[in-house]
């Protein structure tokens, strides 16, 4: 039925998740599987010379990290959410430095909104990345779309 | 930090400057190893039946697989001209508009263009951008809607 997301989670925190390890691994496998071919991704000199502490993380790496976060709410019978019935509607990052191998990055999943829109509920989660200092290095900002079971 | 160089196309272009283009075969292969890299294995990016159960035509690309490969088009571009393009990238956005259909075996081509949008952007902090429009095709089909990239300058 419509309306099974609970929209009383709108404005709930999740900070369950441990710390997301970015590993040099993590970094070269995704980078291949964008096609992100710059040896910034792939050479941990050619990385330092640019000024970086070891390999970049692509461009949407972020979303690795943010949707682990995420799954805390997602998959919690609670949330109302039937991930079989879920299509990814839209995706935001907005990013103060980038990702790099090494560092340890911790979450907190803002639940923004849940709105319904005919037969469809869409739910926005906003996962704020912080890194070991304290410094905000992300902000995923994401849109599901969940269909009513008529739809 | 010091000011690089930008890619020239950056800031003496013309809104509507297409600035590259890149052409991607988008196989079962590239699907598995993406679910692997980002560990999102919903089954609808690698089964037909379970594609096929929850109404799909059968397997489709994650989103943010074709939003990754349309970003990588885009900081491959900026890198030729500065070792540190990736970081001049402030925000990425897009909705995605259009499930892209992978066959089980053979490829369908995804074209991205990335063209100038605008010039004289400022971003949160107060300081210059210009945005970046990214266009998305798979068999004649636009699957990124409102793909924007805003870039440090």
């Amino acid at each position: 039925m419509v309306g099974a997301v609970d929209a009383s989670r709108v404005g709930s925190v999740f900070t369950g998740t441990p710390p997301f390890e970015v590993t040099r691994r993590d970094v070269v496998a995704f980078a291949d599987a964008v096609g992100a071919t710059s040896s910034v991704h792939r050479d941990v000199d050619a990385a330092r010379a640019a000024g970086y502490a070891d390999l970049v993380a692509p461009v949407t790496f972020a979303v690795v990290v943010a949707q682990e976060a995420e799954s805390e709410y997602i998959a919690d019978p609670a949330s109302g959410i039937d991930f079989s019935r879920v299509v990814h509607a839209d995706e935001s990052f907005a990013h103060r430095r980038p990702l790099v191998a090494g560092e340890s990055v911790t979450t907190a999943v803002h639940v923004d909104a849940v709105t319904t829109r005919g037969p469809l509920t869409l739910v926005t989660t906003r996962t704020e990345l912080t890194d070991a200092a304290g410094d905000g290095v992300a902000t995923v900002v994401s849109t599901l779309a969940v269909r009513g079971a008529d739809a | 930090m010091s000011a690089p160089a930008s890619p020239s196309e950056l800031t003496d272009g013309a809104v509507g400057d297409v600035l590259f283009t890149r052409e991607v075969e988008l196989t079962r292969d590239r699907l598995v190893r993406y679910a692997g890299a980002s560990r999102d294995f919903n089954a609808i990016h690698y089964n037909d039946a379970v594609a096929e159960q929850v109404g799909l035509p059968g397997v489709i690309a994650h989103g943010m697989l074709t939003m990754g490969l349309a970003g990588s088009a885009l900081t491959d571009w900026l890198q030729e001209s500065d070792p540190r393009g990736v970081a001049r990238v402030a925000r990425y956005s897009t909705r995605f508009s259009r499930p892209i259909q992978v066959p089980a075996t053979g490829s369908v081509t995804l074209t991205i263009t990335g063209t100038l949008g605008a010039v004289d952007q400022t971003g949160d902090d107060g300081e210059p951008r210009v945005r970046v429009d990214l266009r998305a095709e798979a068999a004649g089909v636009t699957v990124l809607a409102k793909a924007q990239a805003f870039i440090r300058v």
